[in-house]
């Protein structure tokens, strides 16, 4: 009987145990069966608590990405469904920051351009002089965001990062379809001063951005932040946006990620091809 | 309760909260005090963090103090301590996600929080567990008691709001109050803190502490004699 041999080998590891107890504390062999047991016990504990909560964890972050960009795309609002409002109006879409194409024939909801950002075979290096986001490296794809209204394309989300104060934020800036007006920009991470720099969540800063353009007429990237209240009456204004108070660091690291990403090293090329496309 | 707890647990369980607060007389897990409370949500989660994870780990050492070789006692402690902490992380990433992400590495900070280990080392080693466990969480309580008024105090002052909620209107929003910046950086627990603790100790002139040494009177000092 299989159990009645399961039962003696506990008989035999309680009469083990039992010795091993019964030795002195600072014995070498007691202490070595006192660390190796404690050690399995937590092992055990730990992994299982993160085995066990791994699912809901993974939904919570994917969740409160998703609940960001409908947040940034002005679809999110009290009590919808996320994962619906998710599904029905928003289609993501995969980028090769080089050529500014499409990516056809992968799989758009298991490529995760933060994992793939730190794996060599699927990034590069950015070169010192160009990274003024001081991200390091970028993903070679880019997975973007598309609101349709029927078949036409209402707004481009972008994912975007860059280094601020003490955190890389990451977030996503919405454009409308000309791939030059600026709908709303939103940082689902970051770790900046909670009041400084940290109100780069708050809503009321991140409304001014609004109806701002990206590009001048020389086809460079002119939105920044300035120090002050931009003045809307001057010329210019449409490519200025409030700087942070109190967070002239953070303020620098946005406008260095917002003109990173909208440069040629970024989106350039895939906005050129959005605005040919019609 | 008082079926449960005798004289001796209640003592073990009130005495952390103002006469032997870990915080204000003892001085100790300070760093967390300053980074975690410019808001009242995250202060209450750590909070109960580390209150849960003080309980446990005290109540899971003196289980086997007994056992324990002196001469990896405290790597037995540690061992213990990060696993609980690494636990209460995973418990808050899936079930308080966005206070978790607040909170950062605080948590996983609290294995390094002076108050777990010297609560582990001064009294689980030599209780039994159930004590252990009520030791655990009364000190646990003294040091939310500190964090929740800090908090308090920083989120009113710093930001208008008490647990998110606007209590007084900003100027910035067209009202009459004008936050006070420094309260949202953590120096300002510094402040706070020092000020309870002048209240506890004005209350509790026994809680000062005895001076090491007196500062001579210059004019009769050995600097005066040639």
């Amino acid at each position: 009987m299989p159990n009645e041999k399961k039962f003696e080998h506990y008989e035999k590891f309680k009469v083990y145990a039992n010795k091993i107890l019964a030795l002195k504390n600072d014995s070498l062999e007691k202490t070595l069966a006192i660390a190796l047991s404690l050690c399995f016990v937590c092992a055990i504990l730990v992994s299982f608590a993160a085995v066990a909560l791994r699912p809901l964890q993974a939904d919570n972050k994917a969740l409160d990405m998703k609940r960001n960009i409908l947040d940034v795309a002005g679809l999110l609002q009290e009590g919808v469904d996320v994962n619906q409002a998710f599904s029905e109006q928003i289609e993501a879409k995969l980028v090769n920051l080089e050529t500014g194409d499409y990516v056809e024939g992968m799989d758009v909801e298991a490529y995760d351009q933060r994992q793939a950002t730190k794996d060599p075979a699927q990034s590069i290096a950015i070169p010192a002089d160009k990274d003024i986001a001081s991200i390091k490296r970028k993903a070679k794809i880019a997975k973007v965001y598309l609101v349709k209204q029927g078949d036409k394309t209402q707004s481009i989300i972008l994912p975007v990062s860059g280094y601020g104060l003490w955190s890389t934020l990451y977030g996503f800036l919405a454009l409308e379809a000309d791939g030059q007006t600026v709908q709303s920009i939103n940082f689902y991470d970051q770790a900046e001063t909670p009041g400084l720099g940290g109100e780069v969540v708050n809503p009321k800063w991140r409304a001014l951005w609004q109806g701002k353009k990206v590009y001048n007429e020389a086809g460079d990237v002119a939105l920044a932040l300035i120090k002050g209240t931009v003045d809307t009456g001057k010329p210019g204004s449409e490519y200025k946006v409030d700087g942070l108070a109190g967070a002239t660091l953070t303020s620098v690291g946005v406008s260095n990620l917002v003109k990173y990403w909208l440069s040629g090293e970024g989106f350039a090329s895939y906005l050129d091809k959005v605005r040919a496309d019609g | 309760m008082s079926a449960i707890l005798n004289s001796e647990s209640k003592k073990v369980l009130i005495k952390p909260l103002i006469n032997e607060n870990p915080i204000t007389l003892q001085v100790l897990g300070i760093c967390s005090a300053l980074a975690v409370t410019s808001q009242m949500s995250t202060s209450l989660i750590m909070a109960l963090a580390l209150t849960s994870v003080t309980a446990c780990s005290s109540a899971a050492i003196s289980s086997i103090r007994n056992h324990i070789p002196g001469s990896i006692r405290i790597i037995v402690q540690m061992t213990i301590i990060a696993s609980l902490v690494i636990v209460v992380d995973q418990i808050l990433k899936a079930f308080a996600y966005e206070i978790s992400k607040q909170l950062s590495v605080f948590v996983g900070l609290i294995i390094t929080n002076c108050i777990v280990m010297g609560r582990a080392e001064a009294y689980a080693m030599k209780n039994p567990p159930l004590e252990s466990f009520i030791d655990g969480v009364g000190n646990g309580l003294g040091y939310s008691l500190i964090l929740v008024i800090v908090a308090f105090f920083r989120e009113l002052l710093g930001s208008g709001k008490l647990l998110g909620i606007e209590v007084f209107h900003l100027s910035k929003d067209g009202g009459w109050y004008d936050p006070n910046g420094l309260m949202l950086l953590p120096p300002s627990a510094f402040f706070i803190i020092g000020l309870i603790i002048w209240v506890f100790r004005q209350a509790k002139p026994e809680q000062c502490e005895h001076v090491d040494f007196k500062i001579m009177d210059i004019a009769h000092g050995e600097g005066g004699h040639h």
